[in-house]
């Protein structure tokens, strides 16, 4: 099965670039990318630009309606996601705990959906 | 030659006794907890005719599974949402060619354990893996779950549809935890049982405070539990905290309804077997030193049920188990439960300075036990004011109407 894990983070929580925190921060990003890929879970994981670039788009009746950021008005924002491959969801909910910002933000775990 | 019985009075023993136990084991065959039940449900439908008019086969258990497998059978090939399905397909044909109808152990391995550990996943809601465990491993009907919790019966099923759905989609496995979660995964299925107990036996909410049927459906959950995990001691130690508080069911209402506290119970009425069972299941768990908080419960509970009166307990060694718990357990609850032991054991005052420690916490704000304990123990001293001001705050606080009754009563004797 795949799964989607969407990390979510307060603006002014986690390491801060350019403080010493932040160096091993991302070094625990590598490093978790790193075993998906060598237990070849991964299957895809990116990193987002912050909400403040974010434009939330909807039509109605036929003309485009935008609006700048994002749709929720929560305090957390998408920050990033990794779509994985696992056997069940206690391997997901495993590989969601190792994400860095599970120490400060929160992951949500989504099954994809296939059709067949 | 048999007494006559009826077809349904059958069916409804079996499924009292093997609902849990057939449906795991169905799970585990064909994987999908929603496809097991309802091809189970088929199954008992169709025993009704067959058995009327054939009698009872000679093991009842191995006839609804193998019916039941059949028609799970007949839905993969004839659906094709089960096209996916096709290896488990291939194991119930397999299952089908290879077993003799009468060899139970075979056609039915006991899978329960996988069962009630998928039921209690933490990924569901708390409610949800109660309702599920009572419904998937205890047959209970969703109305009667639904009674159980006042809830409506479409209320219920919609929750109990909710977390199958998940289970299925969200690709909860049917199986053990490994090593490394088992322990925290069984505190998890644990809580569910105590729950379950707790509402049977003082009913949070409603006028009623026991519900028998809740409390003897946790006991008979945490049998099968200890049954499948011998070695576990917390296993151990529920089942005995359950069956030691279970003893003293008839004494703690009179005929009206109203409670009766523990220090004014007939205790010549506690049920003797429940205690010898209790006190011999935590004995023979309390050697294997692996202590926890369910055995230092069923620690204390055992010697209330050993003493003669309220008088002769022995609160020094209740106070000692309350620091124990204490040490695994660090939360005010375990203080205000210890704080009556200490007032008995030492005395009111110190009693007292170890409530005075944790009343101010934010949890313990609206908690009723405290004020009641509060109040018991100014009584004493004769702090009228301090006394009365307790008693009023508990009775608001109380949950189930049988408690504030029981303060009601207790305020205006005081206060006469």
């Amino acid at each position: 099965m795949q799964y989607i894990c969407l990390i979510y983070s307060a603006a002014d929580t986690g390491p801060a670039p350019g403080t010493p925190e932040f160096g091993p921060y991302m070094q625990a990003y590598q490093e978790f990318t790193t075993l998906l890929k060598e237990k070849g879970a991964l299957v895809a994981g990116d990193a987002l630009q912050p909400a403040t670039t974010a434009t939330t788009v909807t039509r109605e009746n036929g003309s485009i309606e935008t609006t700048d950021g994002p749709f929720a008005e929560t305090k957390e924002q998408l920050g990033g996601y990794y779509l994985i491959e696992c056997d069940s969801l206690d391997e997901a909910i495993e590989y969601a705990a190792k994400i860095p910002t599970a120490a400060h933000g929160r992951i949500e775990v989504r099954p994809i959906m296939t059709f067949d | 030659m048999l007494p006559p019985f009826k077809i349904e009075q059958a069916i409804n023993q079996i499924v009292r006794e093997e609902w849990g136990r057939i449906l795991a084991a169905l799970v585990a065959g064909i994987g999908d907890l929603q496809l097991a039940e309802d091809v189970l449900q088929d199954a008992l439908e169709q025993a009704l005719t067959t058995w009327q008019k054939q009698g009872l086969p000679k093991s009842p258990s191995a006839w609804l599974i193998t019916t039941a497998r059949r028609r799970a059978i007949d839905k993969f090939r004839r659906d094709s949402r089960f096209a996916k399905l096709q290896p488990e397909l291939t194991y119930l044909v397999e299952l089908e060619s290879q077993v003799d109808d009468t060899d139970e152990e075979m056609i039915i391995p006991d899978k329960r354990l996988e069962l009630i550990f998928t039921c209690c996943h933490p990924a569901l809601e708390e409610k949800s893996r109660i309702a599920l465990t009572l419904r998937t491993l205890g047959g209970l009907s969703t109305e009667e779950i639904a009674r159980a919790f006042l809830d409506k019966p479409k209320t219920m099923a919609q929750r109990l549809s909710r977390a199958k759905n998940k289970i299925a989609l969200a690709g909860i496995p049917f199986k053990l935890p490994d090593d490394a979660h088992l322990q925290q995964r069984l505190s998890t299925v644990l809580s569910v049982i105590y729950f379950i107990f707790n509402e049977g036996y003082t009913a949070s909410s409603g006028k009623q405070i026991v519900r028998e049927d809740l409390a003897e459906e946790a006991i008979r959950l945490a049998r099968i539990v200890h049954s499948l995990m011998p070695m576990q001691t917390e296993v151990a130690g529920l089942l005995a905290l359950m069956l030691l508080h279970d003893s003293r069911r008839q004494t703690r209402m009179d005929h009206r309804g109203n409670m009766i506290p523990l220090a004014e119970q007939n205790r010549s009425k506690w049920s003797k077997a429940k205690i010898a069972e209790g006190t011999h299941l935590l004995k023979t768990t309390l050697v294997k030193q692996q202590v926890g908080s369910y055995q230092i419960q069923a620690a204390i509970s055992a010697i209330h049920a050993e003493s003669s009166d309220w008088e002769s307990t022995d609160w020094r060694q209740i106070s000692a188990f309350y620091e124990l718990l204490y040490s695994l357990q660090p939360s005010a609850v375990v203080r205000v439960n210890q704080s009556i032991a200490v007032s008995y054991a030492h005395s009111i005052e110190e009693a007292l300075t170890l409530l005075a420690i944790v009343e101010n916490e934010d949890a313990m704000l609206n908690y009723q036990p405290l004020y009641a304990a509060r109040a018991d123990l100014n009584q004493r001293l004769g702090r009228h004011e301090e006394a009365i001001a307790d008693l009023l705050r508990a009775i608001e606080l109380s949950e189930n109407s049988a408690q504030a009754e029981f303060l009601q009563r207790k305020l205006e004797a005081f206060q006469a």
